[in-house]
């Protein structure tokens, strides 16, 4: 029997005016997989993971989620943004934000259920920022703030989680904390990150890609170990040497 | 100065005041939340078009307005939802053209329109029985609003690509914000005026902010730190005879600094 993939992208062309951004993408994310999306500024990464999310339009190729298209499955798919979209001066505690993940708010009348507030502790505990609960998100760290929208992204129980770096502007130790968070939830989960932090990320995550418009496919499990023990100032340029020996 | 509360139109100017600043504390916190200030500005000063057409037409002036400024405001909705960086623009645009609309309908009216100088500098004391009817009713439906949808209007206001994923009708919210932000504002400038609308819609919720964790706290304390001032700047205005509009804004502007300057020295939050 044939499974289905938890996405599917099958000769994806994309263009927001004259020039195509993402030109003949083929992609299978497996179940399980932990994919990270490397490349420069402006290579398509972000407009990748909209079009995964169906925020930008499709218009050539196809992009199906386990079999299915974008919009019935939108459900299964919880998203974290870029930290610098959020107004960080919002007045707005940590629970309020994390039950904003929940899929279509069913009950529209003022106040929160207690079956929620129980669920938003629990996976605030699995992001490990359930002593946080009541805390005004704009007094968190911006480690701490983005774990909370990683707890957003879980409220929906998702299948599968599509993060656009995370890590962006975050220390080291945030990051570090950030990628162990997500090594943990990869066992029930399907990952797609993109990530600037390609020494810390490669750690990670299983599968790479690496797009510029176009897409090269690298399977990591053969190179895990040396990612492991590189140093954190790796440059880019011996990272995709590195990406280029275990191409498949 | 309690003698002065058995005048009629004081104990209007009250109330009005009190409803007014509960509409200005829920409303205001939503056009700070939303980065919407600038846009406040553009629908106060677009609606001089809706007085021009009031004094023109001898229509009523809190009815006339209130329309005017929503049809801009719905204007203002469809053009920039999609492309937000048009906003400035926009804004920018209707705020001229309301105003150069009102200003020549004013100037066609033969005589001397003392709702003119009513409507730039506020009238508190002026208020009616309309008026307070205008005004709670206007309250009453942002409250119904609030119960039945304020998990909606938190969410896109937070982060409204994420409320779009999740199902949330963003556009229908983001035009219901304009929409009773456009509707505040008229009731505002009653009683502090369109030169001063902004500030009653922003001090106190700049305020509020530093104290609270959730937008519905920061929208119960502005609306509470809102009454203080306007009832105060009632207070100074009737012991010195000074205008009510100006005195509202400099209680709250002088309360806004104290406040910064007493968290400065505490060395607790960073002033601004």
């Amino acid at each position: 029997m044939q499974t289905i993939n938890p996405i599917s992208i099958q000769q994806l062309f994309f263009k927001y005016e004259k020039e195509f951004v993402l030109k003949d993408i083929n992609l299978e994310v497996k179940k399980n997989d932990f994919l990270t999306i490397l490349g420069p500024n402006g290579g398509g990464k972000s407009t990748l993971l909209k079009l995964i999310l169906g925020i930008n339009p499709l218009v050539q190729g196809d992009i199906q989620i386990f079999g299915n298209k974008i919009a019935d499955e939108i459900p299964n798919i919880g998203y974290v943004p870029q930290n610098t979209n959020v107004n960080l001066n919002f007045p707005i505690s940590v629970i309020e934000v994390v039950m904003m993940g929940q899929n279509n708010i069913r009950k529209r009348f003022f106040g929160y259920k207690k079956d929620e507030k129980n669920k938003a502790l629990e996976i605030l505990g699995k992001v490990n920022m359930r002593e946080f609960v009541n805390t005004k998100i704009s007094n968190l760290s911006g480690g701490q703030r983005q774990r909370v929208l990683i707890a957003r992204a879980l409220f929906g129980n998702p299948k599968i989680l599509l993060l656009d770096e995370p890590t962006s502007n975050i220390d080291i130790n945030g990051c570090e904390q950030i990628y162990k968070t997500l090594e943990k939830l990869n066992e029930n989960l399907t990952i797609v990150v993109i990530s600037h932090d390609i020494s810390v990320v490669l750690k990670y995550a299983s599968k790479a890609v690496y797009i510029n418009k176009n897409l090269t496919y690298h399977d990591l499990s053969k190179m895990k170990d040396a990612f492991k023990n590189m140093g954190a100032h790796v440059c880019e340029i011996e990272l995709l040497e590195m990406l280029g020996k275990c191409r498949c | 100065m309690l003698e002065a509360l058995s005048y009629v139109f004081v104990q209007n100017a009250l109330i009005a005041g009190i409803l007014v600043s509960i509409i200005t504390g829920i409303i205001g916190s939503l056009i700070v939340v939303n980065k919407m200030v600038f846009l406040s500005g553009g629908i106060a000063h677009s609606a001089y078009g809706g007085l021009g057409l009031s004094i023109y037409f001898g229509l009523p002036m809190l009815l006339s307005t209130s329309f005017f400024s929503v049809f801009v405001t719905i204007i203002i909705a469809m053009l920039t939802y999609q492309k937000r960086e048009n906003l400035d623009t926009i804004i920018g645009v209707t705020w001229a053209i309301g105003m150069s609309f009102g200003i020549l309908l004013v100037d066609l009216t033969p005589g001397y329109n003392s709702d003119l100088m009513s409507y730039l500098f506020g009238s508190i004391l002026a208020v009616t029985s309309d008026d307070i009817l205008f005004m709670t009713i206007l309250l009453i439906f942002i409250l119904l609003t609030l119960l039945f949808f304020y998990r909606d209007i938190l969410a896109v206001s937070y982060d409204s690509e994420y409320a779009n994923l999740r199902g949330i009708k963003t556009r229908f919210f983001y035009t219901l914000i304009l929409i009773l932000s456009a509707l505040s504002i008229v009731i505002a400038i009653k009683i502090v005026g369109l030169i001063l609308v902004i500030a009653l819609l922003t001090i106190p919720i700049y305020i509020a902010q530093k104290f609270c964790n959730t937008l519905f706290i920061t929208m119960i304390l502005s609306g509470f730190f809102s009454i203080l001032f306007t009832i105060f700047g009632l207070v100074v205005s009737y012991k010195y005879d000074l205008s009510s509009g100006p005195s509202i804004i400099l209680v709250s502007s002088l309360s806004m600094f104290a406040i910064i300057f007493i968290q400065f020295v505490k060395r607790k939050v960073k002033p601004f």
